[in-house]
């Protein structure tokens, strides 16, 4: 086991340059940035020469590159246009996100796993095509229509939540978009989970389990749940990363000064410290996340076992 | 229902919430930052792009803040847009070159420090010197010495201060231009101009994170990126002193959210009403919406540069498709009346006596489906048969716009694909093709004055060689009368000879105008007084609160 999590984390390294190394070369396919510091106005040009050289972009993308990488290993990200360091705007922002994306995934969890083993067991009676409906229309509505009409209703309409979230971004203002955030994500946990269930209801082990006369509730969270969560923790266990990363329009509707925010403009405006400072770290996320999801494995179903 | 307030039973729910929760770190429960200070106002804010210095502010959401926390040696009335002396006493010259500056006694900013005619030079010295790369140096060429700071070709200056400014004692200083610059002190109201402390000098650093000024307002605290707390500042001395507690500035990244707190009662004031609710926001807010002209122009600009689009056979089809465009029906249609069809180069905020002449356009400016097609057709057509329209697709709506302009281009024509938009990704990318004289057909270009000034519509955008001519105009004509209006020593003299030129525009047709640009705010119960000023920035400082 200390040996495969070694060997993965060693694999990483290589993921981690070519990602950061691609994210660099697609924010500089983009274009020279600084013009569109200066707004609608035309940049006077030694001014702008002077700015470029200070960002390193009068450099090839090779040099800018290997320059890029030598800061990020002295733990510099360098600094957005407005003068920030990117390690100040990484410390606002992964911690409210990460909140953000606890509240979903908890949500997506609780509510997709209760409700994908309820309709499992029911497979064919009325709760389970009621569920099949829900989660088709949660599926089809995209997140910025669900997210306005919640935000309108909840907070304009009745008044029982802030319409925005406040920059110290606290989890009780984050359950709203939160819930959001996790609904198409709630949708897919419930369908795997339902069909996971659905098809370990007839295997060998569940058979044993009934024939012993065990309890309905201990076959069902010992035995059964516990092999059919295996594809839903993997689902969950890459969502994390795409929750982190996707959470742009949640961001964008509820005003949260998270990742996606500061992605957001950091892609608006060029910066090309601040998109790949913010996706290296969603790199590393994802692929944490994923080593984790390949170490529960062992812990949920004792067959599988790494060397 | 719109706009109800936090109800009993929506309270006790969140409480239950806050209960049920206790084991998480919660800091909202039981109001939190979400309610109102008294006395202050809270308002919608964008991140502005760049640091927070006065020379290096270009940006509406950065010039709010520099607008609250300075004041310069000209103040534009918010009300008429009149230049008027703020920290200046006199400003004196006899030839419209060398000009004396006298300060008022007794003002200082909000550490304690004397406002001297040392914190103008040296705030200007910085502004203008190449190493600091502020995005406004160019607001400090016309004083003599500045190539020498700031040489054009880059490169290590030659000079680290600005050789036309003398400081002659604590209150007075001096200033040589290299050429007449009659309507020069008028120019001072602007941003750039803004005087410093010697905190700013000795720790950069430190007066980044929290800006000193000597404006009516203090920064309390500043987070980047999403609140900037202003409270009035006792020792302000000028006549404009905040009427109220002070101000919170809150970051929006989608002013659509900014508009949903302020009907939700979490926002007292926002300054851009987005357009999906232009259509409802007179219902919502009834008297509390404002849409008042600001000092913004939108034009579409040829490519002199391109010979197909130059020559005097092509100024026919510029003034054709000029008279192609059914402005009345765009603004009415797309913008719900927050643009006013544009009838000369200026805006209205510059009123008659600024240099505003409604109608200076003529006929070119009327929409003439008949005399459009003659037009284009004696000037020998689109070149080509067709043309696109350039611009940016990140922001704002212009894609909206932009059809629209070339559906009506295409009526008129009986054409389908006579005029069709030609989306660029990014503005950056968008102000790079313009730079680099890659554009091969009109494109859209708008011009948010620096100062409520004829010469500001008119000099930069037009004048040979000059620094936002994007369409690289040039006619002797024009600058020969511009030249005249800044040498003229009496202020209608300039005025007529600058109308002059504008005529000259209205002849050749470099830039169609479109229309004028209003503000748009709304604004919650509790604020009164509320207004915008010329730049569409909201007077903070007579709002009053309850």
């Amino acid at each position: 086991m200390g040996r495969y999590a070694l060997r993965r984390l060693l694999q990483m390294i290589p993921v981690f340059i070519g990602s950061t190394f691609l994210i660099f070369f697609m924010v500089y396919a983009l274009g020279d940035p600084v013009a569109a510091l200066f707004g609608d106005k035309a940049p006077d040009p030694a001014t702008a020469a002077r700015i470029r050289k200070d960002l390193y972009l009068d450099e090839p993308l090779w040099r800018q590159y290997a320059h890029y990488m030598g800061q990020v290993f002295s733990g510099h990200f360098g600094t957005a246009f407005n003068g920030q360091p990117v390690t100040e705007l990484m410390a606002s922002a992964f911690p409210v996100t990460l909140r953000l994306t606890v509240v979903a995934v908890v949500f997506e969890m609780a509510l997709g796993i209760t409700l994908g083993v309820l309709s499992g067991l029911r497979r064919g009676r009325g709760l389970d095509t009621s569920v099949l409906l829900l989660t088709l229309i949660v599926v089809a509505v995209p997140t910025f229509v669900s997210g306005t009409v919640l935000q309108y209703l909840f907070g304009v309409t009745w008044g029982w939540a802030r319409p925005s979230v406040s920059p110290a971004a606290p989890l009780t203002e984050l359950l709203l978009p939160g819930v959001v955030l996790g609904l198409v994500s709630l949708a897919y946990t419930t369908r795997l989970t339902r069909t996971s269930i659905v098809e370990n209801a007839r295997a060998d082990y569940v058979r044993t389990a009934v024939a012993k006369g065990l309890p309905r509730h201990r076959i069902v969270t010992r035995h059964l749940l516990r092999n059919s969560l295996i594809p839903v923790v993997t689902f969950i266990g890459t969502d994390i990363g795409a929750l982190m990363g996707g959470a742009i329009v949640t961001e964008r509707i509820f005003n949260i000064h998270g990742v996606g925010y500061q992605l957001y403009q950091g892609i608006l405006r060029q910066n090309s410290p601040t998109v790949v400072g913010f996706v290296t770290i969603l790199v590393i996320v994802f692929l944490l996340a994923n080593l984790l999801v390949d170490l529960l494995y062992a812990v949920l179903d004792p067959r599988i076992r790494y060397a | 229902m719109r706009g109800a307030p936090y109800s009993l039973r929506a309270r006790r729910a969140l409480s239950a919430l806050c209960v049920s929760a206790v084991a998480l770190p919660l800091t909202a429960c039981g109001g939190g930052d979400g309610g109102a200070e008294d006395g202050v106002v809270r308002s919608s804010w964008g991140d502005p792009p760049n640091p927070l210095e006065p020379a290096n502010i270009n940006d509406v959401q950065g010039g709010k803040v520099l607008d609250m926390i300075f004041r310069g040696l000209k103040r534009y009335d918010p009300r008429t847009g009149e230049a008027k002396n703020a920290l200046a006493d006199r400003i004196e010259s006899s030839d419209q070159r060398n000009y004396t500056i006298t300060l008022k006694q007794g003002r200082r900013f909000a550490n304690g420090e004397k406002v001297t005619a040392a914190s103008f030079v040296n705030a200007w010295n910085y502004g203008a010197r190449i190493d600091h790369k502020q995005r406004n140096a160019y607001f400090f060429e016309y004083i003599e010495g500045y190539d020498k700071v700031h040489p054009a070709a880059g490169g290590a200056p030659t000079a680290k201060t600005l050789s036309g400014l003398r400081i002659k004692d604590e209150r007075t200083f001096t200033v040589r231009l290299t050429q007449k610059f009659s309507t020069w002190p008028k120019t001072l109201g602007y941003n750039a101009y803004a005087p410093l402390p010697r905190a700013f000098f000795e720790d950069h650093a430190a007066w980044l994170r929290k800006p000193v000024g000597n404006g009516p307002y203090q920064v309390r605290s500043y987070t980047k990126g999403s609140v900037m707390k202003l409270r009035a500042w006792g020792g302000y001395r000028g006549p404009d002193k905040a009427r109220n507690k002070g101000v919170d500035l809150r970051v929006y990244t989608d002013n659509n959210t900014a508009y949903t707190d302020l009907q939700a009662g979490n926002l007292d004031l926002v300054d851009d009403v987005p357009a999906q609710q232009l259509k409802f926001v007179r219902s919502d807010l009834g008297d509390r919406y404002i849409n008042q002209p600001a000092g913004i122009i939108q034009t579409l600009t040829f490519p002199m540069y391109d010979r197909a689009w130059s020559g005097p056979a092509k100024a026919k089809v510029r003034r054709g498709i000029s008279m192609a465009i059914n402005r009345a029906q765009i603004t009415e249609r797309i913008f719900h009346g927050t643009r006013t069809p544009a009838t000369d180069w200026t805006s209205p905020v510059l009123r008659r006596q600024g240099g505003y002449e409604p109608g200076l356009c003529g006929d070119a400016c009327r929409y003439d489906p008949a005399r459009a097609r003659k037009l284009i057709k004696a000037g020998g057509g689109l070149p080509g048969g067709r043309m696109t329209i350039t611009y940016n697709a990140d922001s704002g709506s212009h894609k909206d716009w932009v059809d629209a302009v070339c559906n009506s281009v295409n009526t008129v024509l009986r054409s389908d694909r006579a005029c069709v938009g030609k989306p660029v990704g990014t503005f950056a990318d968008y102000r790079n093709k313009m730079t680099g004289k890659e554009m091969t057909g009109p494109f859209r270009a708008g011009w948010q004055m620096d100062y409520p000034l004829i010469q500001n519509f008119l000099q930069p955008l037009y004048y040979s060689g000059a620094s936002s001519n994007d369409g690289h105009f040039s006619d002797t004509g024009f600058d020969r009368m511009v030249n005249q209006a800044n040498a003229a020593s009496a202020d209608g003299r300039a005025i007529a000879d600058f109308r002059d030129a504008e005529k000259v525009l209205a002849q050749q047709m470099p830039a169609i105008p479109l229309w004028y640009q209003n503000g748009s705010a709304g604004y919650s119960q509790r604020l009164s007084e509320v207004a915008l000023n010329q730049f569409s920035v909201p007077v903070y400082a007579q709002i009053r609160v309850g």
